[in-house]
């Protein structure tokens, strides 16, 4: 395809690959919101999440939170805040905005991955003399980590997309290729900002698939693999 | 509040506008998710190729998505048929997905004994599967319906005309009321189309009610 | 707040004949309306019968405009003017970019569209070099496809311009585009991220004024940058009410590096005639101060494009 073609030259033209807007500039700027973003959103959620699947409590109002979130618009969330805090406080306003998107789904993953943990593996915790501390932080914790990345996975992609709308308040990042692109009427230049955004997220969640894999405690790779035998 | 009381027929026309850019994608999504969803479930080697398509689908930004259809597809920019394909095609990556493991949540033993009393594949399907897998289906639709309704705010970045469409002039206009009306009004049609899901829910699948009542008697 | 409208660039519609553009100029000397069908001398509506008095009952027509609240009031002043006329009126507004409304316009889904003479200009010629008004509507004549036509411009402009604060401008003695080549702090140009390559932008910049600049894609909340001091330029719209709200200074460009652009109503050709005799006196009775006085009652009282347009028009003595 044509379009393609021209988007690959675009992304292999050394001319976009430097300055104030070159690709490697705005891809760092990309990715720094987006793991900002994400850090900042597993500190509030993962600890939440444990408490929740921990306690049992809370579980209903953490769904109906979750769902809330869910239901605001990101882009009038950022018009919102940048209107009331100023410009001065933009790049705030993009983080708020992005942790926002990024809570429910971590919040989710860190108490179901507790909620998954079989019945009996934390009766022999208690069994063995575990306090409730060292339930949490020895058996519910580890084996709930595959469950809260695949938490962290789903937030990084909502994330690494909805970056974007910041071009839109003067934050320069890959979709400022987009909205520029867009009024240039530069095709080659929209794709390839396009192919940048979800390359970016496609490396992110490789990254992130290798950590939750990684994650799974020896021991239970050991009995599920033995399992299916 | 008086910005919004001012300007009750454009916050009627764009939420009418709004609730018509999300619902038709993900009716649509369903419509084509139950059979790709019963593929991936039927034929193990495709459940990886059409779910990591899906995977691959979500990584696409919407704005992108909005932008390079027209072009790509031959859609003029004027149609609002762009954001709907778009739309339609992520809830379709997030309901292929919800079919499939709403299939696998299907207890094995309900569909052999289906089988073993002598229903064959397509009624075995409509009359056991599918009411079983509803629980599980219900939920994902849920989270496409609310996902998709703030996501057709976006379109407003192109000028697709929805609640979306508040923020963009809001912003132009610096008019705090209208950003903010603009947020609530699209929370709460998210809101209103959640509870109509659950409600249908109810009605189509009463015996889940049945259930928790036995449960917590 | 600068207009977010885009401007698509790429058409390849390079006609911008300077013999064409001389004609056209002499043509319209006279003030006749600018339109490419003005050749044509017998009014034609498309039903065939003649709209002389402006008096169309029963004609339907679709008036547009971009998802710019200004554009939206001018839009609506039409949409009501035609009403007054007895045309039906069907609007389709906040349509978007010049990309989705042009093809629309051309192939009749749309007849009316409020337009600026320099940004539409560029849209089908690119490398127009035309800045002055005159010059811009004369070369508007010559690219306009076959189907479209302009009725006579108004003497509103709402056209790129080049902005400072009041201070920036009193300690560095600014007044004109020219003056900041001598300015000693670093200068951050602030604007929509399409400025970058616009040739007004900081290329032309350099090469028109010898000015050199940083630019920052500031995009919607240019001006709140300008007045936060993370950009001491802006380019903002001229008829945009926060330069006077935040005492802006609009730098004079002695060199025409922007293109004039004063609003004028784009329409199907076929009806140019027709439509001209309601719009043209409305386009003549809007000044600069006008649409200034407009976007104002947008955005600092708030009020809807309908309810201003209706103001307006009644003030003006356009009504009923």
């Amino acid at each position: 395809m044509n379009l393609f073609a021209d988007a690959l030259a675009w992304l292999t033209d050394p001319a976009n690959w430097t300055g104030p807007f070159g690709i490697p500039t705005l891809t760092l700027a990309h990715l720094t919101y987006t793991l900002l973003a994400l850090v900042l959103a597993c500190a509030v959620a993962a600890p939440a999440g444990w408490a929740i699947g921990h306690t049992g409590h809370g579980r209903s109002f953490a769904v109906a939170l979750a769902g809330a979130a869910r239901a605001l618009p990101s882009l009038g969330l950022l018009a919102f805040l940048v209107l009331v805090l100023g410009v001065g406080l933009k790049e705030v306003a993009t983080v708020v905005v992005l942790v926002l998107l990024a809570i429910p789904p971590i919040l989710a993953g860190a108490y179901a991955g507790i909620d998954a943990i079989p019945r009996g593996t934390l009766d022999s915790a208690r069994g063995v003399g575990m306090t409730g501390w060292q339930r949490l932080w020895r058996v519910e914790v580890p084996l709930g980590l595959p469950l809260l990345l695949g938490g962290v996975r789903g937030a990084s992609l909502q994330v690494v997309s909805t970056v974007m709308i910041a071009a839109f308040i003067g934050l320069p990042n890959l979709g400022t290729y987009l909205i520029a692109g867009q009024r240039l009427g530069d095709y080659a230049r929209m794709l390839a900002g396009a192919i940048l955004v979800a390359a970016l997220a496609l490396v992110l969640d490789g990254v992130l698939a290798v950590a939750q894999r990684l994650a799974v405690p020896r021991g239970v790779r050991m009995a599920t693999a033995a399992v299916p035998a | 509040m008086r910005w919004a009381l001012d300007n009750l027929g454009l916050l009627g026309q764009l939420t009418i506008a709004h609730a018509r850019l999300a619902i038709v994608p993900v009716a649509v999504a369903l419509l084509l998710a139950l059979p790709l969803g019963a593929l991936a479930h039927r034929v193990p080697p495709l459940r990886g190729t059409l779910l990591g398509l899906a995977g691959l689908l979500y990584t696409i930004p919407s704005l992108a998505l909005f932008v390079l259809l027209p072009p790509m597809l031959g859609i003029p920019y004027l149609s609002d048929l762009n954001v709907i394909i778009a739309l339609t095609l992520y809830a379709l990556a997030l309901l292929v997905r919800t079919v499939t493991e709403a299939l696998e949540s299907v207890p094995p033993d309900a569909v052999a004994s289906a089988r073993a009393i002598g229903y064959n594949g397509t009624s075995i399907f409509l009359a056991v599967q599918l009411p079983l897998a509803g629980p599980v289906l219900l939920a994902g639709l849920r989270v496409a319906t609310v996902s998709t309704v703030s996501m057709v705010t976006v379109g407003a970045l192109i000028g697709v005309s929805s609640l979306g469409s508040l923020f963009t002039d809001g912003l132009q206009r610096r008019i705090v009321p209208e950003v903010l009306t603009g947020v609530v009004l699209t929370a709460l049609l998210a809101l209103l189309l959640d509870v109509l899901l659950q409600l249908a829910g109810r009605v189509l699948m009463p015996w889940l009610r049945a259930e928790r009542a036995v449960a917590t008697a | 707040m600068t207009r977010t409208t885009p401007r698509r660039l790429t058409r390849g519609l390079t006609l911008a004949a300077s013999g064409l553009a001389v004609l056209a100029l002499a043509a319209c000397s006279s003030g006749d309306p600018l339109d490419a069908g003005s050749a044509d001398e017998t009014p034609l509506s498309p039903s065939g019968e003649t709209a002389a008095t402006g008096d169309a009952s029963g004609q339907t027509v679709v008036v547009g405009s971009q998802d710019y609240y200004s554009n939206e009031i001018v839009a609506e002043i039409y949409a009501q003017a035609l009403e007054q006329a007895g045309w039906t009126v069907e609007r389709q507004f906040r349509i978007g970019q010049r990309e989705a409304y042009i093809p629309a316009i051309e192939n009749g889904e749309v007849q009316v569209f409020p337009e600026y003479t320099g940004n539409l200009l560029q849209y089908f010629d690119p490398d127009t070099t035309a800045t002055k008004a005159a010059d811009v509507e004369a070369a508007l004549a010559g690219v306009l496809p076959d189907g479209l036509a302009v009725l006579d411009p108004s003497p509103a402009t709402d056209q790129d311009s080049y902005n400072v604060t009041s201070a920036f401008a009193q300690e560095h003695s600014l007044t004109s585009i020219a003056d900041l080549a001598g300015v000693d702090v670093p200068l951050i140009l602030g604007g929509q991220p399409e400025l970058a390559e616009r040739p007004y932008g900081p290329t032309g910049l350099e090469s028109v004024y010898g000015v050199t600049v940083q630019f920052s894609p500031t995009g919607d909340t240019t001006v709140d940058e300008l007045v936060a001091g993370s950009v001491n330029i802006a380019n903002v719209y001229s008829a945009d009410p926060r330069i006077a709200s935040e005492d802006l200074v609009t730098l004079e460009d002695p060199e025409g590096l922007f293109l004039a652009s004063n609003v004028v109503p784009l329409v199907q050709a076929d009806l140019a005639d027709a439509l001209g005799e309601v719009l043209n006196p409305v386009s003549a009775a809007l000044t600069p101060e006008g649409l200034v006085a407009l976007n104002v009652e947008s955005v600092d009282q708030q009020r809807s494009a309908a309810d201003i347009a209706a103001d307006w028009l009644s003030a003006n003595g356009f009504a009923g």
